[in-house]
């Protein structure tokens, strides 16, 4: 094994894998179940620097609908990844791109009011950002190769 | 090695095997609590939605009410007139086809003005070719016939190419007289509407009238004696109605989810110049380029040249009706379209002119009351050009609330009877909507989150999906060109005209004469 974890510290990132893979698959499967389901409400309330692209993508039909099965299904592989510890540095990458879409996207800074209330309070930092750094955390200490199927491709590769 | 290392080692590496093997597997367990979690939500969602729906026997999509607009066989070409090439009349020529060049410019120092014009040519483009023609234009405007001219001209529509350069008539009984013209559209000031519209069924011509039908009530007699004794298709210029909510609306009405309704509520809030009708006065505007003396035909007053009475006629009672005329006449129509209640027993109408003091004459905040005794209903129209804050426009019933605009609402009543159940059992919460239904999204969402209410009171379209934006005037105006081809009956033909008009009148005749005024239908008068 490349890393050496005391076994309270493995639970604890193993159950953060879970924890935040499980709320990528709801995520993708609440919106996949719902027919009515479209990014272009989210998408168009976008703020910031990066609201011209964002609102670009709502209005132009075409290619809101393959933003909305890349969002989709991408959420799915990256919570079903996160779960079972396959490809999970891919996944952790992908989800740390996802989230920081999210955060420009709709950016809690100074100035910014937006259609859909948040549910909470927020300044510069809110759930995305901590949900992002949280991924960091696992990027840099994998947990994949000893507690999930990545451990089942490492062998396989050894034995190779 | 020995035989009994070797075994060892053996089983040291099976023990290493399966402990890899656990390792790797460990955490798919957790799929399974998953999907059983996923599952006993889908269940409870469901049986909320299904016990709501089969409860007001609702179907998810829209009822196709309006067979008529989805006739569509192109027919003979039909070459139209329009009369009154002002803002709405050049609305309406682009609604069948028609659109000022101006349409294909695309540049702009806003961005969103920019986008605001992509999105206009784009609608243009994307509507249902009408096969009609732009064959005449009569405006007392010679800057606007021109425009109108203009719009004849332009190609940009591939439909448009090779069809004529429309003509222009500076008097509209010569277009009427012309053979050359199948059907008028009317977009000049109310004060012109009766005759217009006599004349021009007298000549023979299809109608397509802006509201408000007519100025005043001897008027509208008038014009429905002529129009009923006639072959032509007449259809007044409310569009809401084209609106699909309104067909839902229709829907949830009837299978009587509301309750017994007892109080409608219906609103105009508007908080900017052009919405209090202080329309631009085009500097090419003067005595040499206006016919003032033709475009003060039959109104009561005649005074001298004024630009202001020309571009903002809506301020003048000598022209139109104010509120009542311009706005209240679509509230009434949208509720009649819903409810169909007719022309009311008694109306008592107040209001004064308390922001835009510029030497208007129609009150700027305008209230009416319709009693309808025999339905058990008041209907409530409140309006002021001074302020924005949107109210909606609301039916309520004993069990629940609808609001309806570009997408539906409906709520359920606290106190209902019929939802007491449900309530009682938490499968309804009165603090949201019961179902909304946005037009956009082709169905009605029964799980409504705090979010989704939020975007629906805003308006916020979803529309991207599954289909393009319409235009509701083209609807309008497709549907009368239809009947025209199909001999049909418009959705706002000439017997709405008549209550339109009749409930417009009251509410004028009330707030002039400051008392509450009644419809007598065996005199068949306003007394």
């Amino acid at each position: 094994m490349e890393k050496k974890y005391s076994c309270m510290q493995l639970t604890a990132l193993v159950v953060l894998r879970i924890l935040i893979g499980w709320h990528f698959l709801y995520e993708g499967i609440a919106k996949l179940l719902n027919p009515y389901w479209t990014s272009a409400g989210f998408l168009s309330d976008s703020k910031g620097f990066l609201s011209g692209f964002f609102s670009w993508i709502a209005e132009t039909p075409s290619v809101l609908k393959v933003v909305d099965f890349l969002n989709i299904w991408g959420l799915i592989a990256i919570g079903v990844a996160l779960i079972a510890g396959f490809f999970t540095r891919t996944a952790v990458v992908s989800g740390m791109v996802l989230l920081l879409l999210y955060y420009l996207a709709n950016p809690p800074f100074i100035g910014y009011s937006y259609t859909s209330p948040a549910e909470g309070n927020y300044l510069f930092v809110n759930k995305n950002l901590i949900e992002m750094f949280s991924l960091s955390a696992l990027l840099f200490f994998p947990t994949g190769k000893i507690i999930g199927l990545d451990r089942l491709l490492l062998r396989k590769k050894t034995a190779d | 090695m020995t035989e009994e290392k070797k075994n060892e080692n053996k089983e040291k590496e099976v023990s290493t095997g399966r402990r890899d093997i656990l390792k790797s597997l460990a955490t798919l367990p957790v799929f399974g609590a998953f999907f059983y979690g996923l599952y006993k939500k889908r269940q409870a969602d469901n049986f909320k939605k299904n016990s709501i729906l089969s409860e007001l026997g609702l179907g998810e999509k829209a009822p196709e009410v309006l067979p008529k607009t989805t006739f569509n066989k192109a027919g003979d070409l039909i070459r139209l007139g329009i009369i009154g090439y002002g803002g709405r009349g050049e609305y309406l020529v682009q609604a069948v086809g028609f659109a000022h060049p101006d349409i294909c410019d695309l540049s702009g120092e806003d961005k969103d003005e920019i986008k605001r014009r992509k999105q206009r040519l784009e609608n243009f483009l994307g509507q249902e070719d009408l096969n009609v023609a732009l064959a005449g234009v009569c405006d007392v405007f010679d800057v606007r016939a021109e425009r109108g001219l203009a719009a004849s001209r332009n190609e940009t529509r591939p439909g448009a190419k090779g069809l004529p350069e429309a003509r222009r008539y500076h008097r509209y009984q010569d277009m009427l007289a012309s053979d050359e013209i199948d059907a008028v559209i009317i977009a000049t000031p109310d004060h012109w509407h009766a005759q217009m519209t006599i004349d021009a069924v007298n000549a023979g011509k299809h109608v397509y009238c802006e509201k408000c039908i007519t100025r005043t009530e001897e008027e509208v007699h008038r014009v429905v004696e002529t129009v009923k004794n006639s072959n032509i298709t007449f259809q007044l210029g409310h569009q809401n109605p084209q609106q699909k909510t309104f067909n839902k609306a229709k829907e949830i009405i009837d299978k009587k989810i509301l309750g017994k309704i007892n109080l409608v509520e219906t609103t105009t809030n508007r908080n900017t110049p052009t919405g209090a009708w202080v329309y631009e006065i085009h500097e090419k505007g003067n005595p040499r380029t206006i016919d003032w003396d033709q475009f003060q035909g039959p109104a009561p007053h005649r005074v001298p040249f004024s630009l202001e009475r020309f571009f903002r006629w809506r301020c003048w009672f000598d022209y139109g009706t104010g509120l009542s005329g311009d706005l209240f006449s679509h509230e009434y129509d949208a509720v009649n379209q819903i409810l169909n209640i007719g022309i009311p027993k008694t109306v008592t109408a107040s209001g004064g002119i308390y922001y835009f003091k510029d030497g208007r004459d129609v009150p700027d905040t305008f209230q009416v009351v319709c009693e309808y005794p025999d339905r058990n209903l008041t209907l409530i129209y409140s309006a002021t050009l001074a302020n924005s804050r949107s109210r909606g426009r609301i039916f309520m019933g004993h069990d629940a609330s609808m609001e309806v605009g570009g997408s539906l609402t409906v709520t359920a009543d606290r106190n209902s009877s019929r939802f007491k159940d449900k309530i009682e059992k938490s499968i309804i919460d009165t603090s949201l909507p019961l179902f909304t239904y946005r037009p956009g999204s082709e169905g009605i969402d029964a799980i409504t989150s705090a979010t989704e209410k939020y975007f629906a009171t805003k308006g916020l379209m979803y529309t991207y999906r599954g289909g393009k934006v319409v235009d509701l005037t083209h609807l309008h105006v497709k549907e009368w060109i239809d009947c025209i081809r199909s001999g049909q009956k418009p959705s706002c033909g000439i017997e709405r005209g008549l209550q339109e008009g009749i409930t417009c009148h009251m509410a004028t005749k009330s707030f002039l004469e400051g008392r509450k005024v009644e419809w007598d239908p065996v005199l068949k008068r306003i007394v």
